[in-house]
C-alpha cells in the first residue's frame, strides 16, 4: 500500500504537472526552433506571439460568452482556438511582411534579426497591454477537474490523492495532436519536405525550384499556430497575465537549446527535460522517503535539493550546463 | 566632421528639451530625468564597448547592474549585531567549500585522463558532494541569521563604509562575475551568447531575491546611506534658506533640487572620467585591434591575435562599467529592491539606447541614453495626451474610451519598439554613426 | 547542333572580369568538358551559363531559345539541371526525399524518374530511406546527380563531379555520365581531372585566364601536343 501511495504521490506532484508544463514548453520551443531553422535567427518575440494568441483567445471567449455559445463541460477556449489561431497567424505574417522581410532581402546577420525581433517583442507586448491591460485574466470555464483527488482516494482507498485538472488533460491531448500533425506535415507532405530542404540548404533549394516566399509563409503559419496554442494552454492552465510571457521566453529558449536548436524532436525532448528537472529538483522528498523507507530512516528536513523559489531559475541553470558541456544540445542541432 | 556637427546639434537639442521640462514642468522632474539619463548613459557606454567595438552581445545588463546594487549593501550598511557571531563565518566557509569543489572538479576534468563520461560523472559527483556539505554547514546559520529581527534586519549587513566606495566595488563585483560568465560563454556565437547572458543574469536576480541573509531578498534593503546631505539637514542651513528667499521657491523644493544637483555633479564626474578613458582606449592600438577582430574574426585569428582573450578583456571592462552604473543607481534610489530588476527595463531598454544612439560611437551611446530615457519617462503622459486628443469627440462615459485611457500607459512599450524598428530600418548606424578610422 | 551554347560571354565578380569573350557549349546527347588550370574561369563559366552570375556581354542559347535574362529557377523548368561543386545535397533529408526535391517543380512522372535513377544508381535504391548526410562522398555525388536528373533536363551541368572522391569512384562516376549522355541527356561538365574527362568527352574546351585556348573533340585534344604539355602533364 505504501508503495502505491508513493507512486501516486510522484504521479500527482511530478508526473502530471511535468507532462503539462513540458507540453507547453515543447510547443513554444518548437515555434522557436522552426523559425530558427528556416529563417536563421533567434526570435525573441515568440513569447509575445504566444501572449498575443492567448489574448485573442480570451477576447473571443468573451465574445462567445455574450453570444452564449459554449461547450460545457469543456472550456469555451476550445471552440475559439481555431479562430484565435487564424488571427495569430495573420499577425505573424503581417509582422513578417512589414518587418522581417526587409532584413531577409538584405541577407542581414542573424544578430541584427535578433535585435529586430526585440523591437517586435516591445511593440507586441505594448499592443497586448494596450488592448487587454496588464492585469490577471482568468478565462477558464466549465468543469474544473477530470479526476478529483477525493474521488481517487475514495475509489482506490489510498491515502494519497491523484488529481487531473481539465486544463492539464486538454494541454496534454492537444499537444500530442499538434505534434503528430506537425511531424506528419514535415515528413510526409511535399510542402513539408520542401521546408526541411530549404532549412538544410537554401541555395540548392532555390535551384530545385522551391519558392522561398512560400516556405517563409508556411513557417509563419506553423509558428503562429504553435504560439497561439501554447500561449492559450499556458494561460488556461495558470491564468493569463501579459507579463509572465516575457519570462516564459527564456525557459522556452532553454528547452530549444537543450534539445538542439533547429531540431524539432530536440525541442520536444528539451521541453520535457526542463519541465521535469524543475519539478524533480524542487520536490520535497520527505514524503517519498516516508513511504519507501522504514520510519526510523526517514530524515528530518524537507529534503529539497533547491528551494521552490528557484524553480524557474533551474531552466537557466540547465541551459548554462548544456552550453558548458554540449553546446549543440542533446540532438545535434544546427550550430548557431 | 559631419559627425561633430551632429553631436553638437543633438546635445544642444537634448539640453533644450531638459530645460523645457525644467521651466514648464518643474526643475525637480528635470533633474530626476537628468540623473537617470546620466546613469543610463554610463550603462550604454559599457554595452557599447562590448557591442560597438567587439561585436559581443551582452544581454546580462540587468545582472551586472544588480551586482552593483548589491555592493551598496555590502559596503555601506552597518553590520547586523550578532549576525556574524551566529554563523556568518559558517556561511563564508560553506560557500568556500562549494566553490573549492567546483574548482577541484574543473581541475580534475582538465587534468585527469579518463573516459569522457566517467569524467563528467566524477565532476558532477564532486560538485554534488560539495553542495551537500555546504548545505549542511549553511542551512542552520542562515535560518538563525534570517531570524534576527526579520522585520528590520535578518541579514548579515555590510561594512559600514562610505557609500561611494561601493561604486568601484560594484564595478569589481560585476567584473568578477563577467570573468566567470565570459569563461563559460564567450566561445559561443552571438545568438547563444545573448541567451546565455540573459539566462545568467536571471540566475543572479533569483539569488538576490531569495538569499535573504545576503540581500534581505524581497524584503528589500531600505535606508542606504547617501553620499550627499539629506534635505532636512539642508533646510536648516543658512545659505539654503537665503537661496530660497532670493529665488522665491519653497524651501523643500530648493533643498531637494540641491540634493539632486549634487548627485548630478557626482554622476557627471564619473561619466566624464569613463568617457575619457574609453575615448583613449578606442583610439589606441588596442581599440583598433578590437575592431579588426569584430570585422573579420578569421583573418584576425590568422594574424595571431588571441581573440578569446581579447573578448574576455572587453567583456569584463564593459560589464564592470555597467556594474558601476548599477551601484550608482541603487545609491540614487537609496534602497535595494531585487524585484525591480526586469530585463525589459534594464537589459533591453539599454540595448535600444545603444542601437538608436549609434553602435560603436561613445557620444552616440550617450545621446541615445538621454533621448530614450526621456521618451521612456515622458511617453506615458504623451500617450495619455495623444489618446485623449484622438478620443476627444467620444463622451467620457464611453466604455472603450475609459478602457483605452486606462491602458494608455502601455503605449510606451509600443513607442520603444517602434523607435528601435524605425532606427534599424532607416538609420541602422544610429543617430551618430561610428567614425571610420 | 548545340543544345546549350554560351556565345562570347564576358562576365565576372563586381568590376573584375573573369571571362573574356568565351564560347562554351554542348551538342544534343553528347558530353562536353571544360578544362584548364586553376583560376582559368571554368566554374565561372558554369555559373554564367546557369544564370548564377550576371553576364556583361554575350548570350546564352538553350535549344534555340535565348535564355540570357532568365533566372536560374526558370532555367530548371526550361530543361537545365545543375549540380554545384559543394553543398549539392540536403543532408538531413533521406535519399528519396532528396530526389523528390529535384522534381519539386514537375509533379508528373516522379515515380518513373525515381525508377530510372535507381536503375542508374542501384546503390541509392538500397539507401533510399537513409539520410543523405550519412552517405559516403561518392554516394553523395550520385544523390546530387540524381536530384538534378529528376526534372528530365535536356542538359545536365556538373561542376567538378570528381572533386573529393577516390579515383576508382571517379571512374565509376564517369561511366555513369556516359550512360546518362547515351540516354539522350547532354552533359556539360567542368573537370580538374582533364585527362579522364576528355577521354569520355565529345567536345572539349580548354580555357586559360578566361579565354578560349583550344576547342576540339576530346580525343584530338588529348593528342594535341601543346595541350598535353601545358595542361595534361605530358
Amino acid at each position: 500500500m505504501d508503495f502505491l501511495n508513493g507512486i501516486t504521490l510522484i504521479s500527482n506532484y511530478i508526473l502530471i504537472p511535468g507532462l503539462t508544463y513540458g507540453s507547453q514548453l515543447a510547443l513554444g520551443a518548437l515555434g522557436i526552433t522552426i523559425v530558427y531553422s528556416v529563417l536563421r535567427f533567434s526570435n525573441f518575440a515568440h513569447g509575445e506571439f504566444m501572449s498575443f494568441g492567448a489574448m485573442t483567445s480570451i477576447l473571443l471567449c468573451w465574445l462567445f460568452l455574450i453570444l452564449e455559445i459554449n461547450l460545457n463541460p469543456l472550456p469555451t477556449a476550445i471552440i475559439v482556438l481555431p479562430f484565435a489561431i487564424i488571427i495569430t497567424i495573420f499577425y505573424c505574417i503581417l509582422v513578417d511582411k512589414i518587418i522581417f522581410k526587409f532584413y531577409r532581402r538584405q541577407n542581414s546577420k542573424s544578430v541584427i534579426n535578433l535585435i529586430v525581433s526585440i523591437g517586435v517583442m516591445f511593440f507586441t507586448g505594448g499592443l497586448i497591454r494596450f488592448i487587454i491591460g496588464p492585469g490577471d485574466k482568468n478565462f477558464f470555464d466549465g468543469e474544473r477537474f477530470i479526476l478529483k483527488a477525493k474521488t481517487f482516494k475514495n475509489y482506490t482507498g489510498l491515502s494519497e490523492g491523484l488529481a487531473l485538472k481539465t486544463t492539464q488533460g486538454i494541454t496534454i491531448v492537444l499537444s500530442i495532436i499538434l505534434v503528430v500533425l506537425l511531424f506528419w506535415f514535415l515528413n510526409k507532405t511535399k510542402t513539408g519536405k520542401s521546408m526541411r530542404a530549404y532549412s538544410d540548404n537554401k541555395e540548392l533549394a532555390l535551384l530545385s525550384g522551391i519558392n522561398p516566399e512560400k516556405v517563409v509563409l508556411i513557417t509563419w503559419i506553423i509558428t503562429g499556430t504553435l504560439a497561439c496554442v501554447a500561449g492559450t494552454l499556458y494561460g488556461l492552465d495558470k491564468s493569463y497575465k501579459p507579463f509572465t510571457y516575457l519570462h516564459l521566453v527564456l525557459p522556452i529558449f532553454s528547452a530549444a537549446i537543450v534539445g538542439g536548436v533547429g531540431n524539432p524532436v530536440g525541442a520536444i525532448i528539451g521541453g520535457f527535460v526542463i519541465a521535469f528537472s524543475e519539478l524533480i529538483v524542487t520536490f520535497a522528498y520527505k514524503k517519498i522517503f516516508f513511504y519507501f523507507l522504514p520510519n526510523y530512516l526517514v530524515p528530518d528536513g524537507l529534503l529539497q535539493i533547491l528551494s521552490t523559489d528557484y524553480k524557474i531559475a533551474i531552466s537557466f541553470i540547465i541551459l548554462v550546463l548544456v552550453l558548458l558541456i554540449r553546446p549543440t544540445g542533446i540532438y545535434k542541432g544546427k550550430i548557431i | 566632421m559631419k559627425n561633430r556637427s551632429r553631436i553638437q546639434i543633438l546635445y544642444f537639442l537634448m539640453a533644450i528639451i531638459l530645460f523645457a521640462v525644467g521651466i514648464f514642468q518643474s526643475w525637480n522632474v528635470a533633474l530626476t530625468i537628468f540623473n537617470l539619463c546620466l546613469i543610463s548613459s554610463i550603462m550604454t557606454l559599457g554595452i557599447n564597448v562590448q557591442w560597438g567595438n567587439a561585436g559581443i552581445v551582452n544581454f546580462g545588463v540587468m545582472g551586472f547592474a544588480a551586482l552593483g546594487g548589491l555592493a551598496n549593501i555590502i559596503i555601506s550598511m552597518p553590520p547586523t549585531s550578532n549576525a556574524w557571531e551566529t554563523g556568518g563565518n559558517f556561511i563564508v566557509i560553506g560557500l568556500m567549500i562549494f566553490v573549492l569543489s567546483i574548482i577541484f572538479s574543473v581541475f580534475m576534468f582538465k587534468r585527469v585522463n579518463f573516459n569522457k563520461r566517467i569524467k563528467y560523472l566524477i565532476s558532477f559527483l564532486i560538485i554534488f558532494v560539495g553542495y551537500f556539505i555546504m548545505r549542511l554547514m549553511v542551512d542552520s546559520p542562515i535560518e538563525q541569521i534570517e531570524s534576527i529581527e526579520p522585520a528590520k534586519t535578518g541579514y548579515l549587513g555590510g561594512f559600514n563604509l562610505p557609500v561611494i566606495i561601493s561604486w568601484p566595488v560594484g564595478g569589481l563585483l560585476a567584473a568578477f562575475a563577467a570573468f566567470i560568465i565570459g569563461k563559460i560563454s564567450l566561445g559561443l556565437r552571438s545568438d547563444y551568447l545573448a541567451i546565455a547572458t540573459l539566462g545568467i543574469s536571471e540566475i543572479i536576480i533569483y539569488i538576490l531575491k531569495n538569499e535573504d541573509w545576503l540581500s534581505r531578498g524581497v524584503k528589500n534593503v531600505n535606508g542606504l546611506p547617501r553620499p550627499v546631505p539629506y534635505e532636512i539637514e539642508l533646510q536648516s542651513r543658512e545659505w539654503v534658506l537665503e537661496t530660497a528667499n532670493i529665488l522665491k521657491i519653497p524651501l523643500p523644493e530648493v533643498s531637494s533640487i540641491i540634493v539632486k544637483l549634487s548627485y548630478s555633479v557626482l554622476f557627471l564626474l564619473v561619466l566624464l572620467v569613463i568617457l575619457y578613458l574609453l575615448q583613449i582606449a578606442v583610439k589606441s592600438p588596442w581599440g583598433r585591434m578590437m575592431r579588426a577582430i569584430r570585422d573579420n574574426e578569421v583573418s584576425a585569428n590568422a594574424m595571431g591575435k588571441d581573440i578569446k582573450k581579447r573578448h574576455l578583456q572587453v567583456f569584463i571592462i564593459g560589464s564592470a562599467i555597467v556594474g558601476i552604473a548599477g551601484a550608482m543607481l541603487t545609491t540614487l534610489d537609496g534602497q535595494f529592491t531585487p524585484v525591480s530588476y526586469q530585463p525589459l527595463r534594464y537589459t533591453f531598454l539599454i540595448w535600444i539606447m545603444v542601437i538608436v544612439g549609434g553602435s560603436g560611437n561613445n557620444f552616440g551611446s550617450i545621446i541615445g541614453a538621454f533621448l530614450i530615457w526621456f521618451f521612456w519617462i515622458q511617453s506615458e503622459p504623451l500617450g495619455l495626451w495623444l489618446l485623449s486628443f484622438i478620443t476627444s469627440h467620444i463622451s467620457d462615459t464611453n466604455l472603450i474610451k475609459s478602457h483605452l485611457q486606462e491602458n494608455a500607459a502601455h503605449i510606451r512599450l509600443m513607442f520603444m519598439g517602434m523607435i528601435l524598428l524605425v532606427t534599424l530600418r532607416f538609420a541602422p548606424k544610429g543617430l551618430i554613426p561610428e567614425v571610420k578610422r | 547542333m548545340y543544345i546549350l551554347f554560351g556565345e562570347n560571354i564576358t562576365c565576372g565578380y563586381g568590376s573584375v572580369d573573369i571571362l573574356f569573350n568565351c564560347n562554351v557549349g554542348v551538342n544534343e546527347g553528347e558530353i562536353s568538358s571544360i578544362v584548364g588550370p586553376n583560376g582559368a574561369g571554368k566554374s565561372t563559366a558554369m555559373k554564367a551559363l546557369f544564370g548564377l552570375l550576371p553576364i556583361k556581354q554575350g548570350k546564352i542559347i538553350l535549344d534555340g531559345e535565348d535564355i540570357t535574362n532568365i533566372p536560374p529557377q526558370e532555367r530548371v523548368l526550361k530543361g537545365m539541371g545543375f549540380v554545384p561543386q559543394t553543398n549539392n545535397i540536403f543532408p538531413s533529408l533521406t535519399v528519396e526525399e532528396n530526389l523528390e526535391m529535384g522534381a519539386f517543380v514537375e509533379q508528373h512522372d516522379c515515380k518513373k524518374m525515381l525508377e530510372y535513377i535507381y536503375e542508374l544508381f542501384p546503390v541509392l535504391k538500397d539507401k533510399q530511406y537513409q539520410l543523405a548526410g550519412e552517405l559516403s562522398g561518392g554516394q553523395r555525388q550520385q544523390v546530387a546527380v540524381g536530384r538534378a536528373l529528376m526534372t528530365k533536363p535536356k542538359v545536365l551541368m556538373l561542376d567538378e563531379p570528381s572533386a573529393g572522391v577516390s579515383p576508382i569512384i571517379m571512374e565509376g562516376l564517369f561511366n555513369k555520365v556516359t550512360e546518362i549522355a547515351n540516354q539522350g541527356t547532354a552533359v556539360l561538365m567542368v573537370e580538374q581531372n582533364a585527362k579522364q574527362a576528355l577521354k569520355i568527352s565529345d567536345l572539349g574546351f580548354v580555357l586559360n585566364q578566361g579565354k578560349n585556348l583550344f576547342t576540339d573533340t576530346g580525343n584530338s585534344l588529348l593528342e594535341n601536343k601543346e595541350v598535353r604539355q601545358a595542361f595534361l602533364g605530358g
